[in-house]
């Protein structure tokens, strides 16, 4: 059995689908430029973890 | 196979169609106002985290561009101007408008704060908000002032810009807000003086519809009077200077002639050039509004050099 000729509408599905692929590579890309930049600029990365780290505490808190 | 049929449905949208639901040549008016606010902001910002701040901005506008195309798709489609966008065209169908618009919406907020901070992601939510809702679904339908108070959601991108380098509000980007937001009126009803017969068809009360063109006329050169102190009034701020100052100077007197023209003209003379005035003054009013924003961003580059601001 012969495969039918490629219509017109797989390739623009096919377009949809590498935009689609492009944008989301770009964002991860984004998304870990920003990890990086914000990590080594030494913004505040820790959170609550059910232990008491004094670190963390704000500073002149009375407890 | 009778399935194949299936496939063949005819207007099915591209990637380039999801594109222009994101309404791109508003996005680059956004992206500009933005930048300028961030940039002449008096506090650094990292590159990467400018870029993304901007990006985000501009995905937010274009989310609620979406909204808009998803509830206006009625009117759109009854407008010469506005009847090729992918929804009334049938490219694109008007659910998959709104599951972008607001998958957008809440992508491009989350984002900005994460990237930013929420003070930014919280403005740029309330835009949002105040474009899809209250100009595209209340305030456009039911009053001639529509432009008048929907221009605010235009107004906010250098505000939002500003706020994600200082992560605060000032009487710097309160005035490139009430810049954008002043300018609005002018600019759209020079428009609606020549797109004659385009919103009467779609039955949106446009102030030429409801209160007649001579009405129009006179509304454009009292916002563009109101619009000179406060385009003037900026030079004296942190983020003006002289360059700004002889900028506005000029470009304001060339709107005032501009808008005096307008006023000055009737409906006969108007047609019998073609309003070639008022397509003039519309043209004019983006450079205006370009060149505005570009003087800003000339004094904070200047400023280095000891020659920005007074």
């Amino acid at each position: 059995m012969a495969f039918p000729p490629e219509h017109e509408i797989h390739k623009r599905r096919f377009g949809r689908n590498v935009g689609v692929a492009v944008t989301l590579g770009l964002f991860i890309v984004l998304v870990f430029a920003l990890t990086v930049v914000k990590v080594t600029r030494g913004d505040p990365m820790q959170g609550f973890d059910h232990s008491v780290r004094p670190e963390l505490a704000v500073e002149g808190a009375s407890e | 196979m009778s399935d194949t049929h299936a496939y063949e449905a005819p207007g099915e949208a591209g990637f380039g169609d999801y594109v222009q639901l994101l309404k791109p040549r508003v996005m680059s008016l956004v992206v500009f106002t933005a930048l300028v606010g961030l940039l002449v902001a008096p506090v650094g910002v990292h590159p990467v985290i400018a870029f993304a701040s901007i990006l985000f901005i501009a995905l937010g506008a274009g989310a609620s561009g979406a909204l808009n195309m998803w509830w206006d798709a009625d009117i759109d489609a009854v407008m010469r101007r506005t009847r090729k966008r992918p929804v009334p065209a049938g490219k694109v169908e008007a659910g998959e408008a709104l599951a972008i618009g607001l998958g957008l919406s809440g992508l491009s907020v989350v984002m900005l704060g994460l990237a930013a901070n929420w003070l930014a992601a919280a403005l740029l939510a309330f835009t949002i908000f105040f474009y899809a809702v209250v100009y595209s679904m209340w305030l456009k339908r039911s009053t001639p002032q529509n432009i008048v108070i929907g221009g605010a959601a235009g107004a906010f991108p250098p505000m939002i810009g500003w706020a994600c380098a200082t992560g605060g509000v000032s009487v710097e980007s309160l005035l490139m807000f009430a810049l954008i937001f002043m300018w609005t009126p002018p600019h759209f009803w020079a428009l609606a003086l020549f797109m004659k017969e385009d919103y009467s068809n779609a039955g949106v009360p446009m102030l030429t519809v409801t209160h007649g063109r001579r009405s129009t006329r006179n509304h454009v050169l009292v916002y563009t009077i109101l619009l000179v102190p406060v385009a003037v009034g900026a030079a004296f701020t942190s983020i003006g200077g002289p360059v700004y100052l002889a900028m506005a100077l000029v470009l304001n007197a060339w709107f005032l002639v501009g808008a005096w023209r307008i006023w000055r003209r009737d409906e006969v003379v108007a047609e019998a050039d073609g309003y070639a005035v008022e397509k003039s003054v519309f043209r004019f009013s983006l450079y205006y509004l370009f060149l505005l924003f570009g003087a800003f961003l000339a004094e904070a580059a200047l400023k280095p050099y000891g020659l920005g601001g007074w």
